[in-house]
């Protein structure tokens, strides 16, 4: 570490990180100024729109697109005629390898359609209007085929297959017969059966969740333009430019060169929008017809065509010893993939156990195709539904051996020099410390009235580092400008001029920060996996000690001194020598000299940054009951968190109480419902009930700062962990206050009156 | 299909507008006024991201036909702020962090500015079945009630 | 010598089975290349689908993290996120 760093090692000496100013871009959100995809336009801009199956799995026998083509106003129409058909490739857009022919197929089908919603064609039109009757008018002849969504549906030997070519990759022996289940993976440590063959209790338990989306308010939106000497601009809410221009050049066989992706403001992503499903349409019609494009989803589109998380079964089985010591635990998750392989269950395999010690254990997860919208990432993608089950489990474990849930959970819980359950050991944690602050909450002594219940879960996310850039320049009059790449979905952007305001030594209102589209910055992956303010955090900071370092040598040539007796202290170069007569240097001043000392002063940083900490959290949640109706009413909410360091409190505070929301809603109310042809009949906000204002309590949020010494002020990401513990949370505070354990998610009304009945 | 000329005032200023019948005034507000800050989150009036005050009373632009917009007074999220000087509620809605992402922003803004307009000492409960109508996905609402209630109470000082 | 856990049933299709092995190499890198000269396939399988523990650190694509013989390093499935 540079003296900077080790000088700002003290946390007492931060003046800008830690604090709470107003965010840089507050104004303009306030005011609605700010511009959002949708609110993009160009001069002569056509209206696209997709035709969409309406067949939740179908054979594509032929499309006539001829009548749309001659319709008045229409400028283009494409298929998946106008697409190269991709070979199967694995490619790294993302933040994990997916499939570039599934994305294509996904964007736009080929031979099938695999499920309701899935988009067979485009147009582009002079207006909305002409664009709908556009789509009437292309005539597409299906073969309809047998569909399955229920995810052990879907494993069964007799379902209908979503692709004939496909054989489970991860067993023993390579399969005879193609199937659903795209791979099955496992993690194993000592002797599962030998432990539960020594212990004095044993609990099993199925639990079962419905597929649930992300639910960002703003429906998908993007301008095109592809110019007719092959250079391509592309504007759009996504969570990472260059993703959105890599897969675009790879779904339209594009060089990454010929495509610039400005990212517009994005209104909530949570995972969702780390995939392209209109920017590769929009250039091709836009290709086709020589003017620039423009395509919104609308909220009906948004659930049926772009990817939930996963519906899921998981089947927990533990054993312990009369004292609450697990000594053994076997997990089966079972995740649905939607139309293509590449569900969560990966991660919620690695996730399930993290934070239990347990000698003995068996983890098996099956990734399966179902005739529904591919799965997107949400937020700690796997984790939650994995911890659901888990969680679940070891509370009516608690309740069994008559143990505090808190006690249970400190008793088995992960400690700095265990190995995780996915492997590593852990360093730099901080979960003891979120068990401890919830038990010690006034919250947990809260006394509790008839049909209430309080349910304690624990959750676990790895958090990711990556590649990123980022680039300081020092304006003439001293002020500053941080550039990045990542897009801002909760703030991020705020702490990176922070960070770098930190380092220099400058007011945060000097020190302004931008979000730089595809030509004007170096490479950055996107923005998820909660490394943001991690990672590109730690490549602001490497570009603000360069410059720091520019400005000791600068100072030092214009004293004529050497660079060792010059520090660099709140904003200003000190002659450390008391013999030399040199006069203090602002950065103001250093600026205005720039020309003569070596030129504009700037710094940019590329980096894989390594070593992100994981983060663990322990929420507490009080719910009531009305018998009558079913209803539950969450009255206290508490999330204790380990974030490293909160470079932005009001923002991380922010985070954790967003995802508690998430996963509470997940836990009451959210599930998609498809009827007996396949289709959602819940695409809207009515209808798919997500939490409203008065659904909810104030959520407490704790932040504990056990700091990640590979991060230059020790943060880790946070954005994900907070919707882990929601779900078991929720249900486990349902299951004290009506005595009965609910392992159906949501626990909507109606099955919680069933459940009482049932009593 | 013929378009009719409609003229309203909007955020104090005479504006018009032409229209095909169907149209909402959602669609209008962003694409003739050039006034993007109303948001189109659901275009079924479930999610509040559009709400504007149409003389005097909260409503969903994309509920509201463009052509019942004719000769009456429409208050967007543009209109908030008197001339530089941001509202109360914006003020607090940045010195709370009430907003992530920011795209309902503009909708619980007119919302919240509607509530006060006619019960200026909401209790907690009353502003959050007030703004039921406002989903937000990113912040949870705690930030949002104490931004509101925070507002309420400057205001109220301020006519003290 | 670099002791190699690979901690995750995808890289066994390569190994015929075997999830733990002795590595002589003082770099990622070399590591790699190791596996992949005993188990064909196996580094490309690495690079693309695994990320690297070494002593409890998770690193990805991290070539030229130095590894020492006191080393424990774990491979496992590369994390995306949300």
């Amino acid at each position: 570490m540079t003296d900077v760093l080790e000088r700002l090692g003290s946390q007492a000496a931060l003046k800008v990180v830690g604090t709470r100013p107003i965010r840089p871009d507050g104004a303009d959100k306030v005011t609605g100024r700010a511009t959002y995809g949708a609110d993009f336009a160009l001069p002569g801009m056509l209206v696209g729109k997709i035709k969409r199956s309406p067949h939740a799995h179908a054979r594509i026998v032929s499309i006539d697109t001829r009548k749309a083509r001659a319709l008045p106003g229409v400028k283009a129409v494409i298929t998946s005629a106008d697409f190269p058909d991709l070979a199967s490739e694995e490619y790294e857009a993302g933040e994990s390898a997916s499939n570039l022919r599934d994305l294509s197929l996904n964007c736009m089908a080929r031979d099938k359609a695999l499920y309701d919603g899935h988009a067979v064609a485009a147009v582009a039109a002079t207006s909305a209007s002409i664009a709908d009757e556009a789509l009437d008018l292309i005539q597409v002849t299906y073969e309809v085929l047998p569909h399955v969504i229920d995810v052990e549906a879907a494993m069964g030997p007799n379902a209908p297959l979503l692709d004939e070519a496909l054989f489970t990759e991860g067993l023993e022996a390579r399969p005879e017969r193609p199937s659903n289940i795209a791979k099955r993976n496992q993690l194993a440590r000592g002797d599962p059966d030998a432990g539960f063959a020594a212990a004095d209790v044993i609990l099993e338990g199925r639990y079962t969740t419905a597929a649930v989306h992300q639910g960002y308010i703003e429906p998908h939106a993007c301008v095109a333009a592809f110019a007719p000497d092959g250079q391509c601009q592309v504007w759009s809410s996504s969570q990472g430019q260059f993703m959105v221009r890599s897969c675009c050049a790879k779904v339209l066989g594009l060089e990454s060169s010929d495509i610039r992706v400005t990212p517009a403001e994005i209104g909530g992503g949570f995972g969702g929008k780390t995939t392209v499903y209109l920017e590769p349409l929009a250039l091709a019609l836009s290709r086709q017809s020589g003017a620039p494009v423009k395509m919104v989803m609308t909220r009906e589109e948004v659930f049926r065509a772009t990817g939930p998380t996963s519906g899921a079964v998981i089947e927990v089985k533990l054993g312990a010893r009369a004292d609450g010591t697990l000594v053994a635990a076997d997990v089966v998750l079972k995740y649905q993939a939607g139309a293509f392989a590449g569900s969560p269950v990966g991660a919620g395999s690695m996730t399930a156990l993290a934070c239990y010690d347990i000698p003995n254990f068996r983890i098996t997860g099956y990734d399966v195709l179902t005739n529904s919208p591919k799965v997107a990432a949400y937020r700690a993608p796997g984790a939650p539904i994995a911890a659901f089950g888990v969680e679940s489990a070891v509370d009516e474990l608690a309740i069994k051996l008559g143990l505090d849930p808190i006690a249970l959970r400190e008793k088995n819980a992960v400690r700095d020099g265990m190995k995780a359950a996915y492997g590593p050991t852990f360093r730099d944690i901080g979960y003891v410390e979120t068990l401890d602050a919830i038990r010690d909450h006034p919250h947990y002594r809260a006394p509790l009235g008839p049909n209430q219940g309080r349910g304690v879960a624990v959750g676990f996310w790895f958090n990711v580092g990556g590649e990123s850039t980022a680039a300081v320049h020092v304006n003439e009059d001293g002020s500053a400008v941080v550039v990045t790449g990542n897009p801002d979905i909760g703030g991020s952007r705020a702490s990176m001029a922070m960070m770098a305001a930190e380092v220099l030594g400058l007011p945060i209102e000097k020190v302004r920060p931008i979000v730089a589209d595809t030509a004007a910055i170096g490479f950055s992956m996107l923005t998820g996996g909660s490394r943001t303010t991690f990672a590109t955090g730690m490549a602001v900071t490497q570009a603000a000690q360069k410059i720091v370092a520019d400005l000791k040598r600068r100072a030092a040539s214009l004293w004529d001194v050497s660079e060792d007796v010059v520090d660099w202290l709140d904003g200003v170069a000190v002659c450390l020598d008391p013999s030399k007569t040199a006069k203090p240097l602002t950065l103001a001043a250093l600026a205005a000299q720039s020309a003569r000392t070596g030129g504009p002063i700037s710094a940019e940083v590329s980096i894989t940054a390594q070593g992100a900490g994981p983060g663990f959290g322990a929420h507490i949640c009080d719910v009531e009951v009305d018998p009558e109706t079913g209803h539950v009413t969450v009255l206290r909410y508490t999330a204790a968190q380990d974030v490293g360091k909160a470079i932005h409190p009001a923002y991380v505070e922010g985070q954790i109480q967003g995802g508690a929301a998430q996963g509470i809603g997940w836990a009451l109310n959210e599930e998609y419902l498809f009827d007996g042809a396949g289709k959602m009949e819940n695409a809207g906000f009515l209808d798919y009930r997500v939490p409203v204002a008065s659904d909810l309590p104030m959520i407490e949020p704790i932040m504990i700062e056990v700091a990640n010494p590979r991060h230059p002020f020790g943060a880790k990401g946070v954005g994900e962990v907070p919707i882990v513990p929601p779900l078991a949370a929720v249900a486990n505070a349902v299951r004290r206050a009506i005595d009965v354990r609910m392992t159906d998610l949501p626990l909507s009304p109606p099955k919680i009156r069933a459940a009482i009945d049932a009593r | 299909m013929s378009k009719r000329h409609i003229s309203a005032v909007v955020n104090g200023d005479p504006a018009e507008f032409l229209t095909e019948p169907g149209r909402t005034l959602l669609d209008a507000l962003r694409d003739d006024l050039g006034l993007t800050g109303s948001k189109e989150g659901c275009g079924s009036g479930d999610c509040g991201a559009c709400s504007v005050i149409l003389d005097g009373r909260l409503v969903c632009s994309c509920l509201v036909l463009a052509a019942e917009a004719e000769g009456r007074r429409i208050e967007t999220i543009e209109g908030m702020a008197d001339g530089g000087v941001l509202h109360p509620l914006q003020s607090k809605f940045l010195e709370h962090a009430a907003l992530q992402c920011g795209f309902c922003t503009p909708g619980l803004l007119v919302a919240a500015k509607a509530l006060l307009d006619t019960n200026p000492d909401p209790t907690e409960s009353e502003t959050r079945y007030w703004l039921a109508g406002n989903l937000c996905r990113c912040t949870g609402y705690d930030k949002v009630i104490r931004a509101v209630m925070d507002a309420a109470a400057d205001l109220r000082q301020a006519r003290v | 010598m670099p002791h190699v856990v690979a901690a995750c049933s995808s890289c066994r299709a390569f190994t015929g089975g075997l999830a733990e092995f002795d590595v002589e190499a003082d770099t990622v890198r070399r590591m790699i290349q190791a596996l992949d000269r005993r188990y064909p396939g196996l580094g490309e399988h690495i690079d693309r689908r695994m990320a690297i523990a070494i002593d409890g650190e998770i690193f990805q694509d991290a070539d030229g993290a130095p590894l020492t013989a006191a080393s424990e390093v774990y491979l496992i499935p590369r994390i995306g996120g949300g």
